[in-house]
């Protein structure tokens, strides 16, 4: 489909429009934003995991300067305000209720107990640190396993065993059939450990209210703010939804943690509604550390049950999956829908049976984190096939070339729900095997062996479901919105032309994406055509951005709403023209009567007449408008081959990720630059969870890892020059034949990165698993201890 | 992000800078702020009042005086990473990034003695000499009596650390340093120097309270003999989530080789 693509602007690496804003930092990002009068709202934050609220003494703040309020759990009661919700309900499942302000208890550190509004935010900041609040500390859990422990303190008294859902998928009798006639078994027992989201940006809430209209306003960093301003208006507020716009600007990186309803959105609205002046909020950094939604954080034993010639015949998974204190918008979804139907992989294989358990413990809530379960799947998969080739000592990329799922098996249904439309493994597996030596690699490493510095080579193939979603489907699942996007194409008189869409960009580059696709339909130079988004007050509803939805969903909206544009256009041309609509051609940027080119008129000139009307088509609309909404038939399914290559210092035990190569299928590229940027900071992401970040947690719910000084986000420096490519299978079902591109370098990269240690561990010295991170000390005392086992045995 | 409020006040000289801690034992001075700033804006810190060095001309700037250079207080790590000392522009390379090391000061690191800081370990290979003023006058402190433990130095309250003197006679020298992986502070930072007379002094950084020499390896490098493993006892260092002080241990006995090695 790319290659055969005319297009002038589908497919070319344009450097985006939005950038010049931001690299010369005149963007507009909520913080940036002053409504005059405002005033500032700084949280006091629970320090204890758990605990009882015993008394808040207001009065110890209200003489301080610029005191304005001190803000309680009482007055969020007092005034009516619901739980925040939860948007995607399974059978069963148990909210604990989730008040904007704790009423009676704190359930993670960094809940939030009270709020002092203040003129300044540093005397909001200086008030909060001085309120006096009394807590009793209660007892407090961290781990999924320990939650679940007989005996463990419960989080919620109204969530039994701390269990919030039980969740199965699968064939039990047929997965258990298919173990019992196997003559090889591979399991594993690992940890998925939990990771902070750390967007550049904070988050941050301006809230307005105008009495006289009974109008608010807020301002919001979000990912899909017609999403906040239901949740706001419907389900916690109570304003009607016309009431209420929602604002989000620039925004300076999402990864899904702003996409959810927060305390503090609540928090500023009431706030400005009781003050009848507006209030801000901005998180600081260590704020964001303690109350952004946190990912992952899995336990599973698994098992892989395969035939002596390496044919995977069943897979079996049991999953912890820590939720955290409270449920956020899409948690009960991220470790089933999201996780558990994707375990199937890119493998054909019989029979798979999982079970997930969705535990409450004291901590920050665990929600979607770029990827949003689907990571999860990627890395317990790959992780356990790496696994299956070291004992069936195969070569890694046969075991999988093996069981590939073949090009003429789609539609493909997998036991786990999942219908793949299309797909083709092998050749981007090739691509990426050649693009990286592979060969040459394996006897780099067999060379290496024994010396001071050894290499690993972690080979993954692997799959998404992306696009999200059909409504009809995610509503049978549970899902509380539904999942298509809309778009609206306004056309000027003078032929200048605003797309809007419900996407949200939050560094996905949309401002430059879009405007690729109108400027190709509508045969007109780019620099004619902008995108809006962001804005409830000027779109037309939409769901937002995650889930690497915007182009497959968003996208094909946009390019619905085009083609109602041209047909319109074409109308007016033929009335313009004498002749019918059918005999009308679309080309070479004009419109045209096929066969005599030399009748023409121009982009302009219709335009201008369809809001002229003065010479027009007597059953026609004037105006030049349309808007689509979209809702795609299926997810949509990239897929690809990664490779890591790393080289371990057995004397540190340090990792350095040294070479890197990706063969990615996400369709035909709207713009390969951004893509690839995608790519690029995709695989950091996800590399940085194998090898330096983790959202610690004592067994007390104290959090390890608050700042910069203990949390290790990747750098420059610790990921090399990537090395992309790239092949092309269309989406049958979309018009763009696109697929999603924003998630699938974190989906496989911390795989890749992992099996590239483990690589190294296992041809080293025959360790089969350790847990990620992989920091310095633990494999250095793994390679210690290995050696020296190996040793005795040879003595 | 914000500080609790503090009274700022600026010394143009270190007369004024000296008589201004006399008059006010609450001053906090502070130079380039890159340690005291984080720790204030986390609240960490909260002095009531700061005292700003960073303009005092005569603390900067690199100056020849025979077999020594002066180096002013007040120079930048950025600075030192472009001059001709010996071993600390190697060392300044470690320390942070192109924004905190136009900024941060040789002598605010070294008077503020962090554990995981770079330069003691070099400071205390070098041998370097410290100028400390106060409201008796000058003194001189060498190197292995500066660092008295963690986030302590030699320099009293009252007093100002104004220059330091590094020799400018060094053979050959090495750091070699494991970074913690989000701090990019020393998890070990090992220093090594060939001095005039052939002697080698070494020292290490990061592992304990305070930076140390390392005398065993000392004796084996200047008495021509194997290096021994076991140079540090753990029991003396620090552990922590990311490295114990066995593994910190261990990382002393690999950094020394390396850096011998690198001594030639």
């Amino acid at each position: 489909m790319s290659d055969t693509r005319t297009e002038k602007y589908f497919g070319q690496a344009l450097k985006r429009k939005e950038d010049p804003r931001f690299i010369t930092g005149t963007g507009n990002y909520t913080d940036d934003i002053v409504i005059p009068g405002m005033l500032h709202a700084a949280m006091v934050r629970s320090p204890y995991a758990h605990a009882k609220i015993s008394g808040i003494n207001t009065d110890s703040v209200t003489g301080l300067p610029g005191v304005v309020k001190v803000l309680t759990g009482q007055d969020v009661a007092d005034a009516g305000l619901g739980s925040i919700p939860v948007g995607w309900l399974l059978p069963d499942l148990k909210t604990p209720a989730h008040p904007a302000i704790a009423l009676t208890e704190a359930n993670h550190v960094g809940d939030i107990v009270a709020v002092v509004i203040a003129e300044t935010r540093a005397q909001a900041e200086d008030a909060a640190a001085a309120l006096e609040v009394d807590y009793e500390a209660l007892p407090a859990v961290s781990t999924a396993g320990a939650a679940i422990a007989d005996g463990a303190p419960l989080v919620h008294d109204d969530v039994p065993g701390n269990v919030a859902f039980n969740f199965e998928i699968g064939d039990e009798a047929a997965t258990s059939e298919a173990f019992r006639g196997a003559a090889r078994r591979v399991s594993v027992k690992l940890k998925n450990h939990r990771l902070v989201a750390n967007p550049i940006e904070p988050r941050s809430s301006l809230a307005q209210f105008t009495p006289a209209s009974g109008e608010y306003l807020l301002y919001t960093t979000s990912q899909n703010p017609h999403i906040h301003r239901l949740i706001l208006a419907a389900f916690v507020m109570s304003i009607p939804e016309h009431k209420l716009r929602v604002i989000s600007p620039d925004v300076g990186g999402g990864f899904g943690t702003k996409i959810f309803q927060y305390q503090e959105e609540v928090i500023v609205l009431l706030a400005a509604r009781l003050l009848g002046r507006a209030v801000k909020w901005t998180a600081r950094r260590s704020e964001a550390f303690v109350s952004d939604a946190q990912g992952r954080d899995h336990e599973t034993e698994a098992e892989l049950a395969l035939s002596d010639d390496g044919l995977i015949l069943g897979f079996r998974v049991n999953t912890l999956a820590n939720l955290g204190a409270y449920q956020t918008l899409f948690a009960p979804a991220v470790p089933t829908y999201l996780y558990a139907t994707l375990l199937n992989g890119v493998y054909r294989i019989p029979a798979i049976h999982a079970r997930v358990t969705g535990v409450m413990t004291n901590t920050v809530p665990v929600d979607a984190y770029r990827g949003a379960g689907r990571p999860e799947a990627t890395y317990l998969i790959e992780r356990i096939v790496d696994m299956a080739a070291h004992e069936l000592n195969m070569d890694p990329a046969e075991l999988r070339r093996k069981n590939f799922i073949g090009p003429d098996e789609f539609p493909y249904q997998t036991p786990v729900a999942l219908v793949y439309d299309s797909g083709d493994y092998e050749p981007a597996l090739d691509k990426a095997m050649t693009m990286m030596n592979y060969p040459a690699l394996r006897e780099e490493q067999a060379r290496m062996k024994g010396q001071g510095k050894i290499l690993g080579v972690g080979l993954i193939s692997f799959l998404e479901a992306c696009g999200l979603a059909p409504s009809a489907l995610v509503g049978q699942l549970g899902a509380q919105a539904g999942q298509w996007e809309s778009s609206l194409v306004r056309v000027h008189p003078t032929g200048k032309v605003e797309l809007y869409t419900g996407s949200h960009s939050h560094g996905q580059g949309h401002e430059t994406a879009f405007p690729q696709i109108a400027a190709d339909e509508l045969q007109i130079p780019i620099e004619d055509i902008d995108l809006i988004h962001g804005d409830t007050g000027r779109m037309p509803y939409g769901w937002g951005t995650y889930g690497s939805r915007s182009a497959a969903v968003g996208g094909s909206a946009l390019k619905v709403a085009l083609q109602k544009i041209t047909t319109k256009m074409k109308k007016i041309a033929a009335h313009l023209l004498e002749a019918s609509p059918d005999d009308i051609e679309h080309e070479d940027g004009v419109f045209r009567i096929k066969g005599a080119p030399e009748k023409s008129k121009t982009f302009f000139d219709i335009a201008l007449m369809a809001h002229l009307a003065h010479n027009y088509p007597q059953d026609l609309e004037p105006g030049l408008e349309a808007t689509a909404f979209y809702d795609p038939k299926n997810f949509v399914y990239p897929f690809g081959t990664h490779i890591a290559v790393v080289e371990i210092d057995t004397d540190t035990g340090h990792v350095k990720l040294r070479n890197y190569g990706c063969v990615d299928d996400c369709g035909p590229l709207i713009n390969p630059l951004i893509a690839e940027g995608q790519v690029h900071g995709g695989i950091a992401q996800g590399m940085g969870q194998a090898l330096l970040e983790d959202a610690a947690y004592d067994e007390d719910g104290n959090f390890l890892a608050g700042t910069y000084m203990e949390y290790a986000m990747p750098r420059a420096d610790d990921v090399p020059t990537f090395q992309i490519g790239h092949t092309v299978t269309p989406s049958p079902h979309n018009p763009l034949g696109v697929k999603g591109i924003g998630e699938a370098g974190t989906i496989a990269s911390t795989a890749a990165v992992a099996n590239a240690v483990m690589d190294a561990l296992w041809h080293e010295c025959g360790i089969a698993h350790l847990d990620m991170p992989y920091t310095a000390e633990k494999v250095w005392k793994a390679i210690r201890d290995a050696r020296s086992q190996l040793q005795a045995a040879d003595d | 992000m914000y500080p609790a409020s503090f009274d700022y006040q600026k010394a143009d000289s270190v007369d004024q800078a000296i008589a201004a801690l006399a008059a006010n034992p609450d001053l906090k001075l502070i130079a380039g702020g890159h340690s005291l700033l984080p720790a204030m804006k986390l609240r960490l810190a909260q002095p009531p009042a700061l005292l700003d060095i960073w303009g005092i001309q005569e603390m900067k700037g690199i100056q020849r005086d025979g077999d020594w250079f002066v180096v002013g207080a007040m120079t930048t790590h950025a600075e030192v990473l472009r001059s001709d000392l010996p071993l600390f522009p190697e060392v300044a390379g470690w320390v942070g990034d192109p924004m905190v090391r136009n900024r941060g000061t040789i002598g605010g690191s070294l008077a503020h003695a962090d554990p995981s800081a770079d330069y003691p370990a070099a400071a205390l290979a070098l041998g370097v000499q410290f100028v400390i003023r106060g409201p008796d006058g000058e003194r001189t402190v060498d190197a292995d009596d500066m660092f008295v433990g963690m986030f302590e130095s030699a320099v009293r309250s009252g007093e100002l650390l104004t220059h330091i003197r590094i020799p400018a006679t060094i053979q050959a020298s090495a750091y070699e340093k494991f970074r913690h992986p989000a701090s990019h502070y020393a998890v070990v930072g090992l220093a090594v120097a060939r001095h005039a007379d052939g002697t080698v002094r070494a020292a290490y950084t990061g592992a304990a309270e305070r930076a140390h020499r390392l005398p065993a390896l000392e004796a084996a490098v200047n008495g021509s003999q194997a290096i021994p493993t076991g140079l540090v006892d753990a029991g003396d260092l620090l552990g922590d989530r990311f490295a114990s002080a066995e593994y910190r241990a261990h990382l002393v006995d690999v950094l020394a080789a390396r850096a011998i090695e690198r001594l030639g």
